[in-house]
């Protein structure tokens, strides 16, 4: 279990400080859209510079470490126990070494437990899969664009948004015109469809681990994810509400069944800075 | 007091802090610019403090007058030769919209920065007194960390911790976007009734 500790801290090390690849190229293309001395080419520029200065030297790429939530996918007679032990403690060092900004509250004494571990933090969802492999995917949620996500029950006569694809399209583009330039965009954004509230909160920030270049194997959510991404850049808000071409690089939907009677649709954003990061360890059982 | 005039490098504004009022006047939105000096970094409880316990001046360790208040909630690393800091992008500045226009007024502020923008209350605050809001890079905490040559001092470290107490920073060439002016402008305003014209022909 050392050994998996120490991989946690390096995989903090990573999402913390590298953004993924497929994140920086979709900022590349985008820069290359907007317009030669505009406010929004020259605000692209300099967050590609400051991907390149954070990889180099291994140093945060937002002050704003966020809060960890880990997707932990696990062979059977993992116990799930140790396995969060194992993260709350590579949470504790990681803090410390790259270090993270400590982000852990608590709401009734205000008092900020320095370590960035605390009741529910980091965020953990364990599933056990039949496969062998351990697979640990983590996300450091940044808090501006967390704030800004929505939580619709359809339908919502205000948007005239019905129970159908048409009223999941209208909630989205009503998220994104509320939010503006407020939670560093351009945004990708996660959305989940279901029947409870707790589970398409989860299935929405679970599209956001979802590589930005992969197609929805649900034919009709592969098309409103392609529609919505046009809508959105349609609205002009632009890189940091700036103005401008690129409001998002990628929209990403989840749905599950849902209750005749309800119809719950979570929006969940991320900021340029999707920061994440994935682990695999194939070797549990010499581990235990 | 007369303006400077701001001095031009590379189509950037060159600040010079302390401000003055008539210096904030030749600030308009859309224009670029570096900072240079002394700011000062506040969030969500050095607001609310500055706003409820009211401290006078003089109980500030430092003068906040011509200064720029960065809305920021650094990464900062105790070293063998002080205060290093390791990342600070902005913070959504909306947050404190409820409690700026005062601390505005009565510190004698002339910039706010931060990112996302701010409300009317602000925007109304900025044009009474000559303060001007500057909206810098989201995200690009490690690029504006080098932009940090100094943690000059720090002020309420042990009661509000890392993240909420106020930081002196020593900047150079600190990039920023005029977005809200001394003159009653504000870009998120204007983009704000943009995307709202996109938005509503959209959902039809």
């Amino acid at each position: 279990m050392l050994k998996l500790q120490n991989a946690i801290v390096e995989l903090y090390r990573k999402a913390a400080t590298s953004l993924p690849e497929d994140v920086a190229k979709a900022l590349r293309l985008a820069c290359r859209k907007e317009e030669k001395g505009s406010n929004a080419r020259a605000a692209l520029s300099t967050i590609l510079e400051n991907i390149e200065i954070a990889r180099a030297g291994e140093r945060p790429i937002c002050q704003d470490t966020g809060v960890p939530v880990f997707f932990v996918k696990v062979p059977a007679g993992l116990s799930h126990l140790k396995l969060k032990d194992v993260i709350i403690k590579a949470t504790r060092i990681a803090t410390r070494e790259i270090p993270l900004r400590p982000n852990a509250v608590d709401m009734l004494t205000d008092k900020n437990s320095g370590d960035n571990t605390g009741i529910g933090f980091p965020v953990i969802y364990i599933e056990e899969m039949k496969d062998k492999k351990l697979t640990v995917d983590l996300m450091l949620k940044g808090s501006g664009s967390e704030n800004i996500g929505q939580l619709y029950k359809l339908p919502v006569a205000e948007l005239k948004a019905e129970r159908d694809i048409e009223g999941i399209r209208k909630c989205v583009l009503d998220t994104v015109y509320k939010a503006q330039g407020k939670g560093c965009p351009p945004y990708i954004i996660g959305i989940g469809i279901g029947a409870t509230k707790d589970q398409v909160t989860r299935l929405a920030k679970e599209q956001l681990m979802r590589n930005l270049d992969d197609v929805n194997k649900q034919k009709v959510l592969a098309q409103l994810e392609k529609r919505l991404l046009n809508d959105i850049n349609k609205l002009g808000i632009g890189p940091l509400g700036f103005g401008g071409k690129t409001t998002a690089l990628a929209v990403k939907i989840g749905a599950n069944y849902r209750h005749p009677a309800s119809y719950f649709v979570d929006v969940s954003v991320s900021c340029w800075a999707d920061r994440r990061a994935r682990l695999v360890w194939e070797t549990v059982k010499s581990e235990k | 007091m007369k303006s400077k005039k701001l001095k031009v490098k590379k189509n950037k504004k060159i600040i010079n802090l302390p401000l003055t009022k008539a210096d904030v006047l030749t600030l308009k939105v859309g224009d670029m610019v570096l900072i240079n000096g002394q700011i000062v970094t506040g969030r969500d409880k050095l607001h609310k403090y500055l706003f409820n316990k009211k401290p006078i001046g003089e109980q500030i360790p430092f003068n906040l007058e011509g200064t720029i208040l960065y809305h920021c909630g650094p990464i900062i690393k105790k070293t063998p030769k002080g205060f290093k800091l390791v990342a600070g992008g902005p913070t959504t500045s909306m947050r404190v919209e409820m409690y700026e226009q005062r601390i505005i007024s009565e510190y004698g502020l002339r910039g706010v920065m931060g990112k996302g923008g701010m409300g009317m209350q602000t925007l109304k605050a900025l044009k009474e007194n000559g303060c001007v809001y500057l909206h810098t890079i989201g995200g690009a905490a490690a690029y504006l960390a080098e932009r940090v040559k100094r943690v000059v001092g720090v002020w309420k470290l042990e009661e509000f911790g890392m993240t909420e107490a106020m930081w002196i920073l020593e900047v150079k060439d600190f990039p920023a976007i005029v977005t809200m002016d001394a003159h009653g402008r504000s870009l998120h305003e204007e983009i704000e009734k943009i995307s709202f014209r996109e938005f509503k022909k959209l959902i039809g």
